[in-house]
């Protein structure tokens, strides 16, 4: 490859195609019936949704007893899960607030695609904790309304934070979506030809008109978004982790629980945001959308998470050992040498050791190798919640309780029917609504923006 | 034509260099109410139109801080006011544990209603049917070209002039809109087809929610929690061959703590045996009050005077200011409460035995108070 001139920046989308291009190429998985191998791929997610239906539907009928959870392992896969997903959400949200604060303009590919993934994630992620409670049509007792009880709900409670603190971050990124989508709808509207789907986008689109006057306060209200939406995604995996550590269980007692979440949280989400893009700019033909360039520019990412995670790793070892108490020390000794050493070794080996790969420009630019590197982190950070878990709560003070952990078929079933939903969303997504934002794109494209008597504008004319 | 109403005209500019410089020229005539159409927000176009810059932080920063300080009030409401209760050993007003709720309130309430203030009042929406819907401009301008409209309501506005002035800044497609003529007669409120369906919103809304409060509540699985299988009182159980779930205790046992009435059915025995350990004061005749107006005075009125709240379900009871009741003892009164009479039911059960005597003081205080001497007076 030679030398990278690093005074120039890439552009963002390649080969400066016409606007209308743009349109063509986005909407055409609108216009267009799906074929085969979309009813093939929709055909095995829906499989999968259905084996995570029957199983959610055994646990509901025959109770929780149906899966591995024992005493004193009370959390186990649904916990495991919830969290994992939950992490898989925020990869979009940094990827549609903070990049968009820091002016990272190769994020305008990817934002809609990685939003949308973090509306499906959340929306997963929240099934777990409504199931494990056992009785999930009584969680309208989560809310403090005032009931026939006159009781309230307790506000002390980190598990009450993460009722407000998931919900907000549904709510607000669902509204986030809807307002990036809003002038897409217009577009598409003023395209359509077919009758129906005018009707439909008329609506959606609530009568947008791409005026400036419009685009200005558009704009502020982008901005503003982004600006909450930034300290609270770094807030849901606070909140996330303080059902943790706000608790006095060995291992989870501990102050560097938020940020490690919510660098194991951008970590995996990444991942599943590049193994998703990998085959939408493939089918799509959205090479030039989503380059290879902002695949790079997710794998440098990832390296850096990983390393925070892996750093997080050691720093809990030596906190372990540098605080004195012996619980403390007992846990982590017994996570890397106990029963779950296998799960922990798991963990550090997909989540340290393979990403080290991306210092690698070939490896970070090779799409087979980022795929694989990419599922490993996703393997791996699931561990990882397994590990913190599982470890901690089958051996806390009390040995005479201990005992081992064993998730049962019913609880592989209902995760398997967690990626089913999750991914039967997002191919309906693909169907359905522009996985890529058409106005955000073409406003970067080169030449899209005045050159105010400029002759260029950091680009390369 | 002639009956159209002019909404403006519009006109088409290639790149996004000439919107600029044609938005720019179109402010600097004087024009006020015309309007740029871009496929994307075009940078500098704030400056080029001279629009003040736009007043929505404001909305965040009053309805942000209102979520605040209304999460902070309700979690103090609710656990310092209305129902304190110690958890963790941790204080009622935990301040450090509601930051995280009122953080997550104050962005909900921001970004809800920083978006809903912008789509409602700043835009207007939503709004489907504008003059500019639908047309071969908003189309263009949808995808790949970029628009100036002048406006017909704007001061300076006319036909001519602003065709040639859209002609000289070197626009294409220069075209006149009209409001659509159906927008002046209907009213679209009134039309059938819209309140056919909000009425059937409304049945589908009322519906379901009859459905799942009255009906789907009660259906299993949702009753498992009323329904357990276990004995609860009042039910009949088959294992036992009297087929009460209840059970008699073991024959010639008492309950813990129970301490036998002695004078059960001996009325004339008890008045005469019995002594009121209680003097009458202050504290003796309020508990006698509470116990009075809980128990007694449903049948036989706040005053004694047998004046029945139950309206007549039960034969009234007679009064207790009878010259037979002032003559009774404390004793033959408490054995009343204590065994029942006549159709009044034992309060043995409800009653403990010093809620009982102290009654009796507030019964004896109601009958001298009816029957006040004039010694009482002084």
């Amino acid at each position: 490859v030679g030398v990278i001139d690093y005074t120039q920046e890439v552009p963002v989308v390649e080969g400066r195609p016409p606007l209308r291009d743009i349109d063509d190429i986005i909407a055409k998985p609108l216009e267009t019936k799906p074929d085969k191998k979309y009813y093939i791929a929709l055909a095995i997610t829906l499989s999968m949704l259905g084996i995570g239906g029957i199983a959610l539907a055994a646990s509901i009928y025959y109770g929780t007893g149906l899966w591995g959870n024992n005493n004193p392992v009370g959390w186990g896969l649904p916990i495991v899960n919830f969290v994992f997903w939950v992490g898989i959400g925020h990869a979009g949200t940094l990827i549609s607030a903070i990049l968009f604060l820091l002016r990272q303009r190769w994020r305008n590919g990817i934002a809609r695609f990685a939003e949308g993934m973090t509306i499906f994630a959340v929306m997963t992620a929240g099934i777990f904790p409504l199931i494990h409670v056992g009785r999930p049509w009584l969680a309208g007792y989560l809310l403090p309304y005032p009931n026939q009880h006159s009781l309230w709900v307790n506000f002390t409670s980190p598990l009450l934070w993460d009722v407000f603190a998931v919900s907000t971050y549904f709510t607000v990124s669902f509204i986030f979506w809807y307002v990036g989508l809003i002038p897409d709808f217009a577009n598409l509207r003023d395209r359509t030809t077919n009758k129906l789907k005018k009707v439909i986008y008329s609506v959606t689109s609530l009568g947008w008109r791409n005026s400036n006057r419009h685009w200005q306060h558009y704009e502020m209200v982008y901005l503003i978004l982004a600006g909450f939406a930034t300290p609270l995604v770094l807030s849901v995996h606070t909140i996330v982790s303080f059902d943790f550590a706000v608790s006095i269980i060995p291992g989870w007692h501990t102050t560097i629980f938020p940020p490690y979440f919510v660098a194991g949280a951008v970590f995996s989400g990444f991942a599943m945001v590049q193994n998703v893009l990998i085959f939408i700019r493939k089918i799509f033909n959205y090479e030039h959308i989503i380059t290879l360039d902002t695949l790079e520019k997710m794998n440098k990412i990832m390296m850096l998470t990983g390393l925070l995670v892996g750093y997080a790793y050691a720093m809990e070892f030596f906190i372990a050992w540098y605080s004195g108490v012996q619980p403390e020390q007992f846990a982590f000794i017994n996570r890397a040498f106990g029963p779950y050493a296998w799960a922990y070794w798991i963990m550090v080996t997909c989540n340290v050791v393979f990403p080290q790969l991306f210092w690698s420009r070939k490896i970070r630019r090779s799409i087979p190798i980022m795929f694989v590197v990419a599922v490993l982190i996703n393997v791996g950070m699931w561990f990882e919640r397994f590990v913190i878990t599982v470890t901690s709560l089958s051996r806390d003070y009390l040995p005479s309780s201990w005992a081992y952990y064993t998730p049962t078929l019913t609880d592989f079933a209902i995760l398997i029917g967690s990626f089913g939903l999750f991914f039967t969303l997002l191919l309906l997504f693909t169907k359905t609504l522009p996985v890529v934002s058409i106005a955000e794109v073409k406003a970067v494209v080169e030449g899209s923006q005045p050159s105010h008597g400029h002759n260029s504008e950091g680009g390369k004319e | 034509m002639a009956d159209k109403v002019l909404y403006g005209y519009t006109g088409i500019f290639d790149t996004p260099d000439d919107i600029i410089h044609a938005a720019e020229k179109v402010a600097d005539e004087g024009y006020e109410k015309y309007d740029v159409n871009t496929p994307y927000p075009v940078h500098g176009m704030d400056d080029a139109m001279k629009l003040p810059p736009s007043k929505l932080g404001y909305a965040a920063l009053v309805f942000g801080l209102s979520g605040t300080v209304s999460a902070l009030a309700i979690m103090y409401f609710m656990s310092v006011i209305d129902y304190a209760i110690i958890i963790g050993g941790k204080p009622f007003f935990a301040f450090p544990a509601f930051v995280p709720i009122m953080f997550e309130v104050t962005v909900l309430a921001a970004s809800i209603a920083t978006v809903v203030t912008m789509i409602a009042i700043f835009f207007k929406f939503p709004n489907i049917s504008h003059p500019l819907h639908n047309t071969d401009y908003m189309k263009k301008v949808s995808s790949d070209k970029y628009g100036i409209c002048l406006q017909a309501d704007d001061k300076k506005f006319t036909e001519e002039e602003a065709k040639s002035f859209l002609e000289k800044l070197g626009a294409k497609d220069i075209t006149a809109i009209y409001y659509p003529e159906e927008n002046f007669e209907k009213q679209t409120v009134l039309e059938p087809k819209f309140i056919s369906i909000l009425v059937l919103t409304a049945i589908i809304v009322s519906g379901a929610t009859y459905f799942s409060l009255n009906k789907l509540m009660f259906m299993v699985p949702f009753n498992w929690m009323m329904y357990q299988d276990k004995q609860v009182p009042q039910e009949s159980n088959p294992l036992f061959a009297d087929g009460f779930g209840m059970r008699p205790p073991v024959e010639g046992t008492i309950s813990r703590g129970n301490v036998p009435y002695q004078f059960k059915g001996q009325p004339e025995l008890a008045g005469k045996l019995l002594k009121n350990p209680l003097v009458p004061d202050s504290t003796t005749l309020a508990l006698g009050k509470d116990k009075y107006d809980i128990y007694c005075s449903p049948c036989h009125g706040y005053f004694g005077e047998g004046d029945s709240r139950l309206n007549g379900q039960f034969p009234n009871p007679p009064s207790l200011h009878s010259e037979k009741n002032r003559n009774w003892s404390d004793g033959s009164i408490y054995h009343v409460i204590t065994d029942g009479q006549n159709i009044m039911p034992s309060y043995a059960t409800q009653m403990t035995r010093q809620e009982r005597w102290a009654t009796v003081l507030y019964v004896r205080a109601l009958q001298r108070s009816f029957n006040a001497k004039e010694s009482d007076l002084q």
